[in-house]
């Protein structure tokens, strides 16, 4: 059997909207993925650790405060500081069009905005894990 | 699927009978429950005459970027016709950290005006007579710092704080439930709102030291029952804690002033609204005695929801506001904010913000409903909907009691995780197509682009600039001798305001303030459920 897919869901930032975290964590968890939640609050540096002593393949990261210019892009520095660029970066929440093109062309995998369903966001890990896993 | 086998319920889950008759309302005693609006309970509303005598105050929440741009925009809402401000505050400021602080990176000015100081203060209510406009602030952890600015700017502007009429939020329970921003433990957090309601029963008769808030509860994820439920329980724990303080019942409970969600529901909300009214009216006279009517009537702002605002199809979001408003209305709202359409993006530009206050104005100008208070009273349907409501609620309240009241309640998790089950619920009937959101799980159609606010780094740096001014230019000797007469009073068991009001007054930031009862009181952090 194939070891589940590994996902810290992370909530970085003032923010204390943890609404959309909290139903992602859930889904992802009855979809069979190992589902690790951080709580409030967390820096990046928190985020990229926490992520590395969990050993996880994703993080999720549920911004709603406009504030993911700031946050994702030194997520992103920490994990290729850390040799962990493998690790597939997933961004949900208010994120404005042109802000989510410019997150994913500095590599961030996919950014959900509100809407999205919880389906997408599952489908998505497993084919992005599938694709990228060493097995 | 045929009519015969699908489930009818609310939005909340509540089961819909195919129809309503008189049977439906045969526990209702029309004397005890039902008497004219004015009288207790007040299911119908707390005055006779309701939008005759007076309408409700329209007002428009709003605050982005500085407190300069937030006082221009203050301004025109006025030339309007908005009747009343209502302040939005940027995280790092209801977090209380100031613009400069290394975690208020990326979010000064992002989701509400950005306050650090006095000086931020002054320029917010530049031109505005707290006199005569009444002003509400949400603001909850650091409430009594910011409640502190404010009373000295009127002080400058030579404004008695006898006439100050308005509302500071300052609900700390709704935090650790819903919205989570809060920076000290549940506590020493209740003991400075007793702080404000205490100060506020003496100096400020016409101000609303607290509005207790079920909207983010229910932006959280919570039912309509659950919502109802937990405010009114984190009311009555404000009045436990003010009794023990010493205070007496009357003295300080007709200022206690509520915050409902106005959801997309149309009856389970109006219902929800006459509920609260009622059980509040009895728990006021049963249960803590209240001699007073004005204890026992339940005043209220209420929000339509911005959580029902949907991303796609955003002019969808004006008729979503326009019912929700209107639910509002028929359930005897005191006071209104109506969602502008573009919310869910971004804070709201001055075009969208101008058809929110529309919508309104065509409501109580226009569409008739105010003529007569709760019309729709009698309805077979809404009262066995205020019945089934009411007595959901008491269960709620009583499984908390008997926990030993909400703050033993948070600390358990036990509210948090009521919602997040609630709201998981929701999200899984949306997912299964069970819930339709119009052009989101049905009737979808390619977008439709608006124009959006954008706030940039700008205010920031302007920010941080204006605070590395005032520390070079204050009397810091001054500053650090209120703020150390501030951490002794915190340490005891004294009222906080007056060294507050000190530590304002010499111009110690918000940041530094905070940084005095951190240091006293430590911080929380959550144990998270999922």
């Amino acid at each position: 059997m194939p070891h589940p897919i590994r996902v810290l869901v992370a909530k970085p930032g003032l923010d204390g909207h943890d609404r959309g975290a909290k139903v992602i964590a859930r889904a992802l968890r009855d979809a069979g993925m190992e589902v690790i939640y951080t709580g409030l609050r967390q820096s990046p540096e928190m985020i990229v650790n926490a992520a590395l002593q969990e050993d996880v393949q994703v993080i999720g990261l549920s911004i709603l405060s406009g504030a993911h210019n700031a946050i994702v892009p030194r997520v992103l520095e920490l994990l290729r500081e850390k040799d962990m660029a493998d690790v597939r970066v997933i961004v949900g929440g208010i994120v404005p069009d042109q802000d989510a093109e410019a997150l994913k062309r500095q590599g961030v995998a996919a950014v959900f905005q509100p809407g999205a369903s919880l389906d997408a966001v599952v489908s998505f890990i497993r084919q992005s894990v599938g694709k990228h896993s060493p097995g | 699927m045929k009519a015969a086998e699908r489930q009818f319920t609310t939005i909340s889950g509540v089961p819909i009978e195919p129809l309503y008759g008189p049977e439906a309302i045969e526990g209702i005693d029309l004397s005890r429950d039902l008497p004219p609006p004015g009288e207790f309970p007040y299911t119908r509303g707390i005055h006779l005459d309701m939008y005759r005598g007076k309408l409700w105050t329209m007002r428009q929440f709003s605050g982005y970027a500085t407190p300069e741009e937030t006082n221009r925009r203050y301004h025109y809402l006025l030339a309007q016709g908005q009747t009343g401000l209502s302040v939005a505050f940027d995280l790092p400021t209801l977090m209380g950290y100031d613009a400069d602080h290394p975690l208020s990176e990326g979010e000064v000015g992002k989701c509400g005006a950005a306050i650090s100081s006095l000086e931020d203060m002054e320029i917010l209510f530049r031109g505005i007579p707290l006199g005569d406009v009444t002003v509400s602030m949400t603001i909850n952890s650091p409430a009594a710092v910011l409640w502190a600015m404010y009373l000295v700017v009127a002080e400058q502007q030579g404004v008695d704080w006898q006439r100050l009429s308005g509302t500071l939020q300052n609900d700390i329970l709704k935090e650790y439930i819903a919205q989570k921003e809060y920076i000290f433990p549940p506590r020493p957090s209740m003991r400075l709102v007793t702080d404000t309601i205490e100060f506020g029963a003496r100096h400020t008769p016409r101000f609303n030291p607290i509005s207790i808030s079920g909207y983010h509860i229910r932006e959280a994820g919570s039912t309509a029952v659950q919502e109802l439920a937990f405010t009114l329980r984190d009311g009555m724990e404000y009045v436990d804690w003010a009794r023990e303080r010493g205070l007496a019942i009357d003295d300080f409970a007709p200022r206690l002033s509520f915050f409902f969600n106005a959801h997309s529901d149309f009856f389970e909300e109006i219902a929800k609204y006459r509920a609260a009214r009622k059980i509040w009216a009895r728990a006021m006279r049963d249960r803590y005695g209240a001699q007073s009517e004005r204890s026992m009537k339940l005043r209220f702002h209420a929000q339509t929801a911005g959580c029902s605002l949907t991303w796609q199809q955003p002019y969808n979001n004006v008729v979503r506001t326009a019912l929700q408003a209107m639910a509002a209305v028929l359930g005897g709202a005191q006071s209104l904010h109506t969602n502008s359409l573009d919310e869910a993006y971004a804070l709201p530009g001055e075009h969208a913000v101008t058809l929110a206050l529309r919508t309104q104005q065509v409501l109580a100008y226009e569409s008739g409903v105010t003529h007569t208070p709760d019309p729709l009273g009698g309805s077979y349907f809404l009262e066995k909907l205020t019945l089934d409501t009411e007595a959901a609620a008491n269960d709620y309240i009583h499984r908390i009691d008997r926990m030993g009241g909400m703050v033993a309640a948070i600390e358990a998790g036990f509210p948090q995780t009521e919602i997040a089950a609630a709201s998981y619920r929701y999200q899984r009937e949306v997912e299964s197509g069970e819930r339709t959101i119009v052009g989101v799980n049905r009737f979808q159609s390619d977008g439709q682009p608006i124009e959006l606010l954008q706030i940039d780094e700008t205010s920031a740096r302007h920010q941080r600039q204006k605070l590395a001014a005032l520390r070079a230019r204050r009397d810091n000797g001054q500053v650090r001798k209120t703020l150390d007469a501030l951490e002794r009073a915190a340490e005891g068991t004294g009222n906080t305001m007056p060294h507050l009001l000190d530590a304002v007054r010499a111009y110690a930031t918000l940041g530094e303030i905070c940084d005095s009862l951190r240091a006293v009181f430590g911080t929380y952090q959550e144990t998270a459920h999922i």
